[in-house]
């Protein structure tokens, strides 16, 4: 295709959009709307996600080990969990920590060092040293906890299981569940686009069929109608985009300030981190339905 | 040029439109094919532009055999017919300087040549001056001049008319028989398709009459044969 050709069907597909403004602006709009609310259920479903996910990891496990166990064999068996791959992070605690915290969470900062002062080279919590692991994912707890008890030296290990059960199906289900309203949404968008696309087509089937009479090649034909779809998905995914990125960062903050609260429950995932997929997923949806919905909408009549 | 061999057109309806049809037309002749409504030759146009497939039979335009013409290769073969409709067929939301340049566009013709082929040829028809109005601002004869520059500006081999008069006053109907009359002697072959008695009988050129599908009549020179 000649350079002058391209410029061309450039050209025209921008004049089709001014020539159908009114077809181009219900395009324009279906696909506003429904990639905006696609957006804030996915805001809405990334958040809690975030926020399950959050939970999960601060679900502690408790290791101890037998008693009289040298450094260097507790190193060992930290050094043999630190290989696996859920483990999210790994702490000692020594004796004597377990004391003090211990101490510190009874009787209170202040008084603490009173009790701590009169068990000095008496530790009630001796051989209670242990690792206290966090998983990246807790459904593998029950997994990663028969490893570890499976461990030379290991005493035992302490854990919920049935927070872990209940967390992890409880995240399965918010996955599957969204992941299925998600298909819906972008199901209903595509419909809804490609069938306002097909009517702004489809008015214009004698203007297809004159090119063609006239000699025109399909290629020639479609051209301007694939540019007019992708500048139709751009604008109808940039608008939603700009809008919800001005919604999320004013409704989180707006959150925050009027219920203080709301901080300590739940962590918001950053405008940043939200946008990061759902900029780049909605201009993919958008310009691909343009795209597409021109290409194959153009098919049909393109057999003159 | 032209060439039909035993064609017959029947539509899924059961009706059949051409009945063993056989037709030959030379380069460079004028030819008039006369008839009815609904005796098929619309249906004769839409084969000779490979918008339809013969049901049986041969068609051979410029030396090619539709029947071994791949879809893609059609485009090409338009390019070298000029076509001419009764409702004009423009682009309505293009100018006429537009509409005309659009048959070089369609087959990439440079901008420069365009911006030079595109004034002469609405000179030839006349229109010089209204290269910037729209469809809708022109009359029927000047829209049909404007269908009728949009279809030579690309130099066709072959001009077909599919009842170019059909919506115009005699003047007007003259004046575009004129121009084609013009445009057969510079070498184009031209086949205009009507069932205006008036212009046939004064332009005593081949006339070939279709009836129920079937060609009744086939003279070299002459007029209108009324139906009986």
């Amino acid at each position: 295709m000649k350079f002058s050709t391209l410029w061309y069907s450039i050209r025209q597909g921008v004049k089709n959009i001014r020539r159908n403004l009114m077809f181009s602006l219900a395009s324009i709009g279906t696909m506003v709307s429904c990639l905006f609310l696609f957006g804030i259920f996915y805001m809405i479903v990334v958040n809690f996600q975030a926020a399950v996910q959050t939970v999960e990891k601060n679900v502690t496990i408790t290791v101890f080990f037998d008693y009289g166990l040298s450094e260097e064999q507790i190193a060992a068996i930290g050094e043999e969990i630190r290989y696996r791959e859920e483990l999210n992070t790994i702490e000692f605690v020594s004796a004597q920590e377990a004391w003090d915290k211990f101490c510190a969470e009874t009787y209170g900062e202040e008084n603490a060092s009173i009790i701590t002062d009169a068990f000095v080279g008496d530790n009630p919590l001796a051989n209670s040293a242990s690792y206290e692991i966090t998983l990246k994912d807790v459904a593998k707890q029950t997994e990663f906890v028969e490893f570890v008890e499976g461990l030379d030296g290991v005493r035992s290990v302490k854990n919920s299981e049935a927070v872990a059960n209940g967390l992890a199906s409880l995240n399965s289900l918010v996955g599957y569940a969204s992941m299925a309203i998600i298909l819906i949404l972008l199901f209903v968008a595509v419909f809804l686009i490609s069938n306002t696309i097909t009517i702004g087509i489809t008015v214009r089937k004698e203007e297809i069929s004159i090119m063609k009479l006239i000699g025109a090649t399909d290629f020639f034909v479609r051209a301007p109608f694939m540019v007019e779809g992708v500048i139709i998905g751009l604008l109808g995914s940039a608008i939603p985009v700009i809008i919800l990125r001005y919604i999320y960062e004013n409704i989180i903050e707006y959150l925050m300030a009027r219920f203080p609260i709301i901080n300590i429950l739940v962590n918001f995932v950053t405008t940043e981190e939200v946008f990061a997929t759902l900029t780049p997923l909605c201009l993919i949806v958008g310009v691909g339905i343009g795209l597409f919905g021109s290409i194959f909408t153009t098919r049909k009549h393109l057999h003159v | 040029m032209l060439v039909l061999e035993n064609v017959t057109v029947t539509y899924p309806t059961g009706i059949t439109a051409l009945d063993d049809v056989s037709i030959n037309i030379e380069k460079g002749e004028f030819v008039f094919i006369v008839g009815s409504s609904g005796s098929g030759k619309t249906t004769l146009m839409k084969l000779l532009m490979k918008e339809l497939e013969p049901t049986s039979g041969k068609v051979t335009v410029c030396g090619r055999d539709y029947a071994k013409v791949k879809r893609r290769e059609i485009p090409k073969i338009r390019r070298k017919i000029g076509m001419v409709y009764q409702n004009f067929r423009l682009l309505k939301d293009r100018s006429v300087y537009e509409n005309v340049a659009f048959a070089q566009r369609v087959i990439e013709t440079p901008t420069r040549y365009i911006r030079r082929q595109v004034p002469s040829m609405l000179t030839l028809v006349g229109l010089a001056n209204k290269y910037k109005s729209y469809p809708k601002e022109l009359s029927g004869g000047e829209q049909q001049r404007v269908a009728l520059a949009r279809a030579l500006v690309n130099n066709p081999e072959i001009l077909l008319a599919d009842e170019p008069t059909g919506n115009l006053d005699p003047k007007n109907s003259m004046e575009i028989m004129n121009l084609l009359e013009d445009v057969n002697r510079r070498g184009t072959t031209v086949v205009v398709v009507t069932h205006n008695r008036d212009i046939v009988n004064m332009m005593q050129k081949r006339v070939i009459t279709v009836k129920h599908g079937k060609i009744t009549s086939d003279e070299k020179k002459g007029g209108y044969i009324d139906e009986v």
